[in-house]
């Protein structure tokens, strides 16, 4: 007993400022693999106008990569631990591997076709009830937008289903006494605010993000899915019978598991969900038609670099008064 | 129910009235006069009495004012929550924001309180029918037109189901109307209750440098991009810019080189635009620069490059060098040839 209090009076001699200040904060990171939509050629076109979404690379959303940079940057300072969640079709893992590389702690991924299609309420919603089945942390992290749909409205609509206040534009972040110090983009500059946790923050772009270590590297390159588990026996098994395929299954998954190895996946069925609320039927908003940009031009005549085409095409827009 | 009423969440700061929501008064007029409606303002501030009349000038039935010294400077909690139970007591078709930093902030808080549809950074609303997959027709919907997918393609959004049909508007996309000091209007006083749960985040201090140029106003802009090569150069975009009485833009590319400072960058980071007139000097047109000035009613695009994606959309295209090219422009416009 006398042992132990020596040990935590020598800590505390040495170290006042971490025993007080230093509170542990667990972050949640909601992150979204997007279509790579900066680079977009012609091929990802359809005729019809729309984007033929799996032509393009997918990406880890830019502005998403920001917000676990700051929440791995707290947690550098501050302790406690980063889950990053995405919600998204099985390929959309590959993210959450990639999280695990640069320093999170934990993943989860939100894989269902009945969320599919969803808009910001329905993916809000959804993503509330996920933090809540994980228990609602101190801080949670969202991108200020995606860059396919870049609307920044699943940020406060999270905010919102989780009864939280948020902090939008995001640029910085600080501890201090346990509340939160935050520095915000505003119309023409900034402003500071003071907020409590738990609290939701959407970051914005421009920090640097850290490379993943090649150590996480070596490790999360083995981690997978049990979907992508299942198809890699298969693969390896092939004439193994179901019984068989099935324990070892179990037996690798517990293995991975214990490894810090397994991406986990939650269905609907995870969820203590209205299925009304979810993907396209709880989705207020519908898609009614989408054209290509570049119908937009309209006629277009092309100029010679003279004296007499630019004089001709300059005493056209003074006679159609677009030039006073 | 009630009449049926548009709504702008207008937007002032310590008294001072964001133009965005006269832009928008005037589409909702627009709007409002096509569905036999009226239009509501909703006001929130500290003694802007005086920006009552503004709105009322431009296009407001009814405003509906909070008046209250903590509604001075928008915070998140009691402007959402003021909002939703004015939507909640009143019922309006239609709820419009601008989309700025505070429209951004408040519109999907207050859509996922009220349960229903919002369509971000709109460019265009029009009011027209919609019929579902299923083949049930909805009359007099809002579309909600937007571009999407990193401004490669253009959506029209609707909210068939869902009252109020809600969306955040961009700066600078729709025409603001003359203002009439004759319309008569009425003002629909609100007594805000504001909670101590809504006073949890404080607002310790803010940073405002004023705008050195304000792009959105601009009819004409002459903008100049990495092609114009050198911020000695750029005085030629000026120079051009003076002789047309146009306002000085740029590209991302422009300002990241130091031609100009960054009030002047156009496009999905910068400034959006819809002058009278865009003229594009080396300016290659990415999809981030074109998102932001594409609503120009003409474009004029001077590049080296026959390539370049500026061609795409431009109404005159000029292959050649803009050292050769601007000059002509200016001694054709002042009639010197």
């Amino acid at each position: 007993m006398g042992h132990s209090d020596s040990g935590c009076y020598s800590l505390r001699s040495r170290l006042p400022w971490e025993v007080r200040f230093k509170v542990s904060l667990n972050s949640i990171v909601l992150a979204k693999q997007v279509p790579d939509t900066k680079n977009i050629t012609g091929e990802a076109m359809n005729p019809n106008g729309t984007v033929n979404r799996s032509a393009l690379p997918a990406i880890f959303n830019p502005d998403d990569l920001c917000a676990l940079e700051m929440a791995l940057r707290v947690r550098d300072v501050e302790g406690g631990t980063v889950t990053v969640v995405t919600m998204g079709p099985v390929r959309a893992t590959q993210i959450l591997e990639h999280a695990l590389c640069l320093g999170a702690d934990k993943v989860l991924a939100l894989t269902d076709r009945r969320f599919a299609a969803a808009d910001t309420l329905a993916t809000s919603y959804t993503l509330a009830k996920a933090v809540e089945k994980l228990g609602l942390p101190d801080l949670l992290f969202c991108g200020r937008q995606a860059i396919d749909g870049d609307t920044a409205q699943v940020g406060p609509q999270l905010a919102e289903k989780l009864g939280v206040p948020q902090a939008t534009y995001v640029q910085d972040v600080t501890v201090q006494d346990g509340r939160l110090r935050v520095k915000r983009e505003i119309e023409g500059g900034h402003e500071i605010l003071d907020l409590p946790t738990p609290a939701l923050l959407t970051v914005t772009s421009g920090l640097d993000v850290r490379p993943p270590s090649a150590r996480r590297l070596l490790k999360y390159k083995r981690s997978q899915t049990p979907i992508g588990l299942e198809k890699e026996l298969k693969t390896r098994f092939p004439e193994i019978e179901k019984n068989e395929l099935e324990l070892r299954f179990e037996d690798e998954k517990r293995a991975l598991g214990e490894h810090g190895l397994l991406i986990p996946i939650w269905t609907a069925d995870d969820l203590d969900i209205e299925l009304e609320r979810i993907g396209l039927m709880g989705s207020p908003t519908r898609v009614q038609k989408v054209w290509s940009v570049s119908l937009l031009g309209g006629e277009s005549k092309e100029i010679p670099p003279t004296e007499e085409g630019i004089g001709a095409m300059m005493k056209e827009l003074v006679d159609d008064h677009i030039l006073g | 129910m009630a009449e049926k009423e548009v709504w702008v969440v207008a937007e002032q700061e310590e008294g001072a009235l964001n133009s965005v929501s006269l832009e928008l008064l005037g589409k909702a007029r627009e709007l409002a006069d096509t569905l036999g409606a009226q239009v509501g303002a909703v006001l929130l501030g500290h003694d802007c009495d005086e920006l009552v009349d503004r709105l009322a000038h431009h296009g407001a039935d009814r405003i509906y004012y909070a008046n209250h010294e903590n509604l001075n400077q928008y915070r998140t909690l009691p402007y959402t929550r003021i909002i939703s139970d004015l939507v909640r007591e009143h019922q309006p078709q239609i709820v419009i924001f601008g989309a700025t930093y505070v429209g951004r902030d408040l519109a999907p808080r207050a859509a996922s309180d009220l349960r229903t549809g919002l369509t971000a950074d709109c460019t265009d609303l029009q009011i027209g029918d919609y019929t579902d997959p299923a083949g049930q027709e909805y009359k007099n919907i809002l579309y909600q037109i937007r571009p999407a997918f990193g401004g490669n393609v253009i959506a029209n959004i609707v909210n068939p189901e869902h009252l109020p049909q809600m969306a955040t508007v961009r700066e600078g996309v729709m025409k603001m109307h003359k203002p009439d000091t004759s319309r008569a209007y009425s003002v629909i006083p609100v007594q805000p209750v504001l909670t101590d749960a809504e006073e949890i985040v404080k607002i310790i201090e803010r940073h405002r440098v004023p705008r050195e140029v304000d792009l959105r106003k601009a009819s004409i802009i002459v903008a100049g991009g990495a092609g114009v090569g050198s911020k000695e150069n750029f005085e030629l975009i000026r120079e051009l810019a003076d002789v047309l009485g146009a306002s000085v833009g740029a590209s991302r590319a422009a300002v990241d080189g130091g031609f100009i400072g960054k009030d002047h960058q156009v496009g999905q980071t910068g400034t959006t635009v819809r002058p009278r007139l865009y003229i594009a000097c080396g300016i290659s047109g990415a999809v981030q620069h074109r998102a932001g000035m594409q609503e120009a009613s003409k474009i004029i695009a001077i590049n080296s490059d026959p390539e370049a994606p500026i061609f795409k959309i431009a109404h005159y295209g000029i292959v050649g060098d803009l050292n050769q090219v601007v000059p002509m422009m200016i001694r054709a416009y002042r009639g010197e040839n």
